[in-house]
């Protein structure tokens, strides 16, 4: 029998070195391996967590190095949950976060259904419908705040043309009860093709047979649909609400380009408001206290959320 | 073979000296990118020629520039050798000492400050303000003014109608009063077949907009930063009655009279919507002035200049742009720097750099006799340095700008409360920051 190559690299090793790894425990080799790994993730990820703890303590500001660093206890988490500002903003990543993320679900699923029946030039349309989540958010931002601007943009013009509204009489982007649908609109165009794309895994997931059994029981097409298509796809629909969920909540650059928080703090969404106090305002202890308090927010939802939807998978 | 390696060693060393002695005369200028950071290109050609330095830029759009610097300056970057900074910036540079300062090289090379315009030495140079302590040169006066469309005030029929209903002549407005009649004139009016409108005026969220815009109406309507007897003492200053008169009537001005969609308008949106015939009148920094005067739609004459109009009590003030130019402590060519700015502090040189389109500061310049006739808006530009007020230069200036962000954009644009409430509230939020810097 010839030698494999492990064993010839085994017996290539040199004693004194075998000695010493056949002395370590399969504990041992396994932490040798993945020690790597853990230290890297604790200095990316672990220290920066502890060290932002700590700055949300204090008075720091990163542009000024020479000031004193005091230490102000619980201060900066009582000043920003107080500040009806704060509240504001959470108010309106709320209402972003939910509008998106119910209309980008209802039109994703509808369409998924569709595409998911066989026609002639399914792929076509497949692909032309996912061209949006290609482009850069920042180019989508631009083109849209043309889109919507009142003397030029097609979209004023459209609505003109639909509902004989003049196009240049309302601002989208400039309007304090539009605006927040502004940025809705554009983030549900962008993303709902990629909602999509997970319905339509979930969809061709389901086996062919099970709707032929359902034939053979005489189960309308509506109650397939209700009681086999929905739950099946479910948590597909669930993964994605979640992925855009999270994508949302830190939204930044398309709505920073459409509307940069205006008008007013109308569409001043949480990520903008923490960016500015820690990189324009430079007030790095009360943004730390900031970015932790969106953290705890963040990570009880989506663990609340991860646990329903294990619950919808083991049905 | 020692020999060999001997002269293998040296012929190593001479080229890598060679090599950081080539690197060494490199120098990285850091600055907005806009028209006159064009200009500066050229004009650093003489300098490049003269010093056999290599010049490199590093501009930045202005809606980015103060996030992209700041964070350049405070994290001890040495991207920029030379940073022409923002006004409101001397004070953290000089503070956080992140600026060189220049009064030793200033006494050495002979520059006085006294050859400059005070307001720009003020303005860019000193920190604290009125002393003599220099952190930047003087290197492009630039102020708010307003630009107007000549070609249609000179219009026989509109000369006519405007006078048959305000009961005087269509011409330049004196007061901010006579300003907003005249936009409310132009306001949708069929001009040449196309709809225009009154004024474009700064409205944007993100940066220093809108916050431009109000302070140059606030001013001449008589607000203050503080009680000048009491440093940080700004309870019935920011928020008097003159500054809420002011506050309302640039929300009256935005409402009447700006183009549909102009809820985030900065400097570019106000050139585009000037030069695309949009609007009669428009406020901007003196940097556009040149690039007005080279457009086929509203260069050749159709274009006036204009200082910015009085208030109600005949008080007149301006919001200072521009900036000085400054060595970064953390560079490492700091010489080379500061040969720069020698070289750029010449008269000859100045002279070229106004030529160019860049505004200098320097007063053998400005107050040449031909100065003011040199181009069509020269003398507005002088007419308005006399008058000018800027924002706060304290170290804490980006927080108290987005604070004047917040409320005045929340006012003006999206309607919310009362002119006494947004700056009421400004003077809370700047108090907390002056609490927080312990000047309070």
């Amino acid at each position: 029998m010839s030698e494999s190559p492990i064993d010839s690299l085994a017996r290539a090793t040199p004693p004194a070195l075998a000695g010493r790894i056949r002395g370590l425990s399969d504990r041992s080799i396994a932490w040798l391996f993945v020690s790597p790994t853990i230290l890297l993730l604790l200095a990316i990820n672990i220290f920066p967590l502890i060290w932002t703890i700590r700055l949300s303590f204090t008075n720091f500001a990163a542009n000024k190095p020479n000031a004193e660093v005091k230490w102000v206890g619980l201060r900066n988490y009582e000043r920003i949950l107080t500040d009806p500002d704060i509240w504001q903003t959470m108010q309106a990543t709320a209402h972003f976060l939910f509008w998106s993320l119910f209309f980008q679900v209802v039109i994703g699923f509808t369409l998924a259904w569709l595409i998911n029946r066989k026609f002639r030039g399914n792929d076509f349309v497949t692909t032309l419908i996912v061209l949006p989540m290609m482009l850069s958010p920042a180019v989508v931002g631009n083109f849209w705040t043309f889109l919507y601007q009142p003397q030029i943009g097609l979209f004023n013009y459209a609505v003109e043309f639909l509902t004989g509204i003049p196009a240049s009489s309302f601002s989208m982007l400039g309007s304090v009860a539009l605006a927040p649908w502004a940025i809705v609109i554009v983030d549900t165009w962008m993303w709902t093709p990629f909602v999509m794309l997970i319905c339509l895994a979930g969809l061709r997931s389901i086996p062919d047979y099970i709707y032929e059994a359902a034939e053979v029981d005489r189960a309308s097409k509506w109650r397939q649909f209700w009681t086999m298509t929905i739950p099946m796809v479910l948590p597909f629909l669930m993964l994605a609400v979640l992925f855009r969920g999270i994508e949302n909540f830190k939204m930044f650059d398309l709505v920073v380009q459409l509307t940069g928080g205006g008008p007013g703090d109308t569409t001043l969404l949480t990520s903008i408001e923490l960016k500015r106090e820690a990189f324009e305002k430079w007030r790095t202890g009360y943004s730390s206290a900031y970015a932790i308090i969106l953290f705890v927010t963040v990570f009880g939802l989506a663990s609340i959320y991860v646990k329903a939807l294990n619950k919808v998978k083991e049905r | 073979m020692k020999l060999h390696y001997t002269a293998t060693a040296s012929a190593l060393a001479l080229a890598l000296g060679a090599a950081s002695a080539a690197k060494a005369e490199d120098l990285t200028l850091c600055w907005a990118a806009w028209d006159p950071a064009n200009a500066l290109v050229e004009l650093s050609k003489d300098f490049e020629a003269q010093s056999g330095v290599t010049m490199h830029f590093e501009f930045v759009p202005w809606t980015n520039f103060a996030d992209r610097m700041l964070n350049e300056l405070n994290s001890g970057g040495q991207l920029c050798d030379l940073m022409i900074g923002d006004s409101q910036w001397i004070g953290a540079g000089a503070e956080s000492g992140h600026y060189v300062k220049l009064n030793d090289f200033f006494d050495a090379n002979g520059i006085s400050m006294d050859d400059f315009v005070p307001a720009t030495v003020t303005g860019y140079s000193e920190w604290p303000k009125g002393t003599p302590n220099y952190w930047a040169l003087p290197a492009f006066g630039d102020v708010v003014g307003w630009t107007y469309r000549k070609d249609w005030f000179e219009r026989p029929e509109l000369m006519a109608e405007f006078k048959e209903t305000y009961g005087r002549d269509l011409a330049p407005p004196a007061t901010f009063a006579e300003l907003k009649d005249i936009a409310q004139f132009f306001q949708g009016r069929e001009i040449d077949g196309k709809t225009v409108y009154g004024a474009s005026i700064y409205t944007e969220r993100g940066s220093e907009g809108i916050t431009m815009g109000v302070m140059d109406v606030l001013y001449s309507f008589g607000f203050n930063y503080q009680n000048p007897d009491q440093p940080y003492d700004m309870q019935g200053f920011v928020n008097s009655p003159g500054a809420v008169a002011g506050l309302e009537f640039y929300k009256e001005l935005y409402d009447c009279c700006t183009p549909p969609g102009m809820s985030n308008a900065y400097m570019g949106e106000g050139i585009d919507a000037y030069k695309s015939g949009q609007v009669a009148m428009q406020m901007n920094f003196a940097f556009t002035w040149p690039g007005f005067e080279v457009d086929p739609n509203v260069g050749g004459g159709k274009t006036g200049y204009l200082v910015n109009p009085a208030g109600p009590d005949g008080l007149q003030f301006a919001q200072l742009g521009g900036q000085g130019i400054s060595v970064v402590s953390y560079s490492e060519k700091q010489d080379l720097a500061l040969e720069y700015i020698k070289w750029f502090a010449q008269q000859e040189v100045q002279q070229k750099w106004w030529s160019m389109g860049g505004y200098s500061a320097l007063r053998s310049v400005v107050e040449d006799p031909g100065f003011a006739a040199s181009q069509p808006y020269a003398q507005t530009y002088l007419d308005s340095m006399a008058i000018v007020k800027d924002f706060w230069a304290d170290p804490s200036y980006a927080t108290l700008l987005q604070d004047s962000q917040k409320r005045f954009h929340d006012f003006v644009v999206a309607g919310n409360g009362t002119a006494q409430e947004a700056l009421d509230g400004l003077v809370e939020d700047w108090t907390v920051t002056f609490e927080d810097d312990g000047k309070l």
